[in-house]
């Protein structure tokens, strides 16, 4: 706007200027951008004021101290009725996280295969995979989430065909491998049952943990030391498994697997996963895996195929040109989206409600919200709890992005 | 020279030998088959597998549709009809289909109005989605639609929509008028403009509410597939332009408006579509004015409309930050203002670049207007899961009813996907 030759003038300031000079039309911007915003909240805040309902009842958030007085089916924490609106509150984030967490694990499993298999040269395979991607993407999650609650609640048997008969003959049905049983309560897996001593075997576990990533350290500092090269993966399995049934036994495990048994109506120990719990979980995981399949797909295809020759021309053998070189930088471009992905994984948690799954969204946004009547502090609560998840998320993703950017110039 | 050595050799081939066929297992579609099926120990048994699944699945499924039967009033004909042949009871949707496409209250008689617009829409839609082929003059047809589809659906005088469209084309001919006169201005008029014709309008609306009217269907009387039709169409082509000024809004320099932009997007990015509806259905009231009449249909369209053009906005923003550096300084260079350098260079570029992105936020929100049902709205889930399975004559037909619901959803959006990724080659114009 300005040249070497035509200097700004120094004539000072004039009114027309804060339209026609750009250095002073920002401000007029900004200030009818800042008047607008004000009168659309004051307007806003206005109403909500005036409004008779919310004058009547006002806000506050002493509801969450008055007994909740309703059931929760899956309680991760002791709860009964008589406990407070808080604590089913709390409850229900709980269970948030747990279907969250447990369908972010298989959609990522169930995504890296398919997105792999995709590109695999077997042409039944590809396609079965391109059909699984296809069908799920363009489908509702919503759609998913019913049908998978629908099959699990009406066509498994029911519990009475697991019972044993009067005579002592054998039921009905038995159970898979003597520790699981699908019915339409739910289904029934072992639970690991921890005694008395249990916590020394999770210590040892943990130790376990700690101690392959030692192992896999003091492999590396060889290697790069004195070039001589150690093997990883057995070595890190006996780590992890030997220590652990050692100990297990040396206490007179304490750790053991629980398996339900069926008891005179119903099945007794063992763990229950609901319907509601398994349709939320595996709807999901499938219809998430469909899209973290076609991340995993790009991610690959993105990396360019000179690199994979280039790596098996310096002598690479196959697995180690994966692992060197193509999933580093893959896992750049995949990583971003996969996280966006856990993120929506989590948010698609709230159509609990739908299959009645005690969420977040169920316990407070449902039943606490309808019982206590108290909407605009139930909405606030939930939106910021999943605000607060998500940013933290994002800005984890933010710092770990910088973190593998291609550092350029 | 050719009979050089006609006496030291005994024979010399004079034509060359025709090329042998290659081996059996090297052509066609034996090779295809090694190659690509049974490459390998590993590669056979995935073959073997993946045929074992095809055939798991087909073996369920070919019959259910096959033996299926379209007659009968209620589920006990259809087992009757059915017996053990394994086939679907279809009677059900022979006898829902309108109530899965329009929902339970929307008046039988009227049903031709919605009908007829969603067929009117095969004549809209190719001058948008293929102008590069059409004359320009047919987009007229894609203009005019919006207010003769409300006219269908809705009913009412045929003032309204008429006043509507109006209203906007007095503005956009205001506008072209003085754009020279500098973007803002123009903007700024056209809006008055239009505002003046709406209220004038309005006035006469208010004064013969009856003249060319048919019959008006309040909103709530929406349902079924329709419901999500119209939800996914007005939030989508309603959160385009929204976004494109929010993500405009958080590149810009203004502190403000950039604040704003980020803690907007932020936020509507950060809490699940669900809980905004809930916001629709509880909260939202509170903060309009108690005698606005907004029902739960426009108050869900609001908020639908404010997640979808978040999403959309950061995808604009991938490509307003996609674009080179060069492309902006060089639009400054030749001295475009703000308004003129984003409408001429950077937009036409950058929103290229988003159209996958974009269609994928659309695909998605049209997926996510299912969601309604939570909030007891009758959309196809809703309408599926509320009268229809609670019904006595149709309770379990589960299979049959969700198939369709599928078969719905996945024709529309792989057909927009589709669409989009013809478009993006259509409009590729690198020489890569």
């Amino acid at each position: 706007m300005t040249t070497m030759s035509d200097p700004p003038r120094a004539d000072g300031f004039r009114v027309s200027k804060l339209i026609n000079d750009t250095r002073y039309r920002s401000y007029t911007f900004q200030f009818i951008a800042l008047v607008l915003l004000i009168l659309g909240f004051g307007w806003l805040i206005n109403n909500a004021i005036n409004n008779p309902v919310l004058r009547e009842a006002g806000i506050d958030f002493t509801f969450l101290q008055a007994p909740a007085g309703y059931d929760i089916n899956q309680q991760p924490i002791s709860y009964d009725s008589q406990d407070t609106h808080l604590r089913a509150t709390i409850i229900g984030a709980i269970n948030t996280l747990i279907v969250a967490f447990l369908a972010c694990v298989t959609a990522t499993i169930l995504g890296v295969i398919a997105g792999v298999l995709r590109l695999s040269n077997n042409w039944i395979i590809k396609k079965l995979m391109a059909v699984y991607v296809e069908l799920f993407r363009n489908i509702p999650v919503l759609i998913w989430i019913i049908i998978i609650f629908t099959v699990a609640a009406n066509t498994f048997p029911p519990i009475s065909e697991f019972r044993i008969p009067r005579d002592g003959s054998d039921p009905e049905r038995g159970l898979l491998f003597g520790m699981f049983a699908a019915t339409n309560q739910g289904v029934f897996i072992p639970r690991l049952d921890f005694a008395e001593q249990g916590w020394i075997i999770a210590a040892v576990a943990l130790a376990s943990v700690a101690g392959v990533f030692c192992w896999r350290a003091f492999a590396r500092k060889e290697l790069y030391e004195k070039g001589r090269e150690l093997p990883v993966f057995w070595p890190s399995l006996l780590i992890l498994i030997l220590p652990v049934v050692i100990v297990n036994f040396a206490l007179g495990s304490p750790v053991g697997i629980e398996n339900p048994e069926m008891g005179r109506f119903r099945f007794e120990g063992g763990f229950l996963l609901r319907p509601s719990l398994i349709s939320l979980w595996f709807a999901l995981s499938v219809y998430t895996g469909a899209f973290i399949a076609e991340n995993v797909r790009a991610g690959i295809l993105a990396v360019s195929k000179g690199q994979t020759e280039a790596a098996a021309a310096l002598g690479l053998r196959p697995g180690r040109i994966m692992s060197l070189v193509v999933l580093p930088q893959a896992l750049r471009v995949i990583i971003p989206p996969l996280i966006s992905q856990y993120l929506n994984i989590t948010k698609n948690t709230s159509l609990a409600i739908a299959v009645g799954y005690m969420d977040l969204t169920g316990t407070l946004g449902g039943i606490t919200l309808n019982q206590t009547g108290r909407a605009l502090e139930c909405i606030l609560l939930l939106m910021l709890f999943y605000l607060t998840f998500s940013l933290a998320i994002s800005a984890i993703m933010n710092i770990y992005n910088r973190s593998v950017a291609l550092k350029e110039r | 020279m050719s009979d050089t050595h006609a006496q030291s050799v005994a024979f010399v081939r004079r034509s060359e030998i025709p090329p042998a066929p290659p081996p059996a297992r090297e052509t066609g579609a034996v090779k295809w088959v090694r190659e690509n099926l049974f490459s390998g120990a590993f590669n056979s048994i995935m073959t073997i597998v993946g045929l074992l699944i095809v055939f798991y699945l087909l073996s369920g499924l070919i019959p259910w549709i096959l033996n299926g039967t379209w007659e009968g009033s209620d589920i006990r004909d259809c087992r009757e009809i059915l017996g053990n042949s394994g086939g679907g009871c279809f009677a059900v949707l022979a006898e829902r289909w309108p109530q899965l496409l329009f929902g339970f209250q929307y008046p039988d008689y009227l049903r031709w109005r919605p009908t007829l617009a969603f067929v009117l829409l095969a004549v809209a839609l190719p001058p948008a989605l293929f102008a590069m082929y059409l004359p320009r003059w047919t987009l007229a047809a894609t203009a005019l639609y919006p207010f003769a589809a409300y006219w269908l659906i809705w009913g009412g005088t045929i003032l309204a929509p008429v006043v509507a469209a109006l209203g906007i084309l007095a503005g956009y001919l205001v506008f072209k008028a003085i754009e020279k006169r500098g973007f803002v201005t123009a903007l700024a008029a056209g809006a008055a403009t239009a505002f003046i014709v709406w209220w004038i309008g309005g006035l006469i609306v208010g004064e013969f509410p009856r003249m060319l009217s048919i019959e008006p269907v309040p909103s709530r009387q929406m349902g079924g597939f329709m419901l999500n039709l119209i939800l996914g169409v007005i939030c989508v082509s309603l959160s385009i332009p929204l976004g494109i000024v929010l993500a405009l809004g958080r590149q810009s320099r203004l502190p403000i408006v950039k604040g704003f932009c980020v803690v907007f997007i932020e936020f509507v990015r950060g809490v699940p579509l669900i809980t905004l509806l809930f916001v629709a259905n509880v909260v939202l009231a509170y903060f309009l004015p108690p005698d606005a009449n907004f029902d739960l249909i426009i108050r869900v369209i609001i908020m639908i409309t404010m997640f979808a053009s978040a999403y959309i906005a950061e995808v604009i923003r991938g490509g307003l930050a996609a674009l080179p550096k060069g492309q902006y300084e060089a639009a400054d260079s030749l001295g475009l203002d703000y308004p003129q350098a984003m409408r001429l260079i950077i937009l036409p570029q950058a929103l290229k670049i988003s159209i996958p992105g974009i269609v994928n936020v659309a695909v998605g929100l049209f997926k996510d207007t299912t969601l309604v049902s939570v909030i007891s709205m009758f959309d196809l889930v809703g309408m599926i899961r509320g009268p229809i399975l609670s019904s006595t004559d149709w309770v379990g037909v589960y299979w049959e009813l969700w198939a369709f619901a599928c078969l719905l959803f996945f024709v529309v959006c792989y057909g927009i996907s589709q669409y989009s990724q013809w478009l993006e080659r259509q409009l590729t114009t690198d020489h890569r």
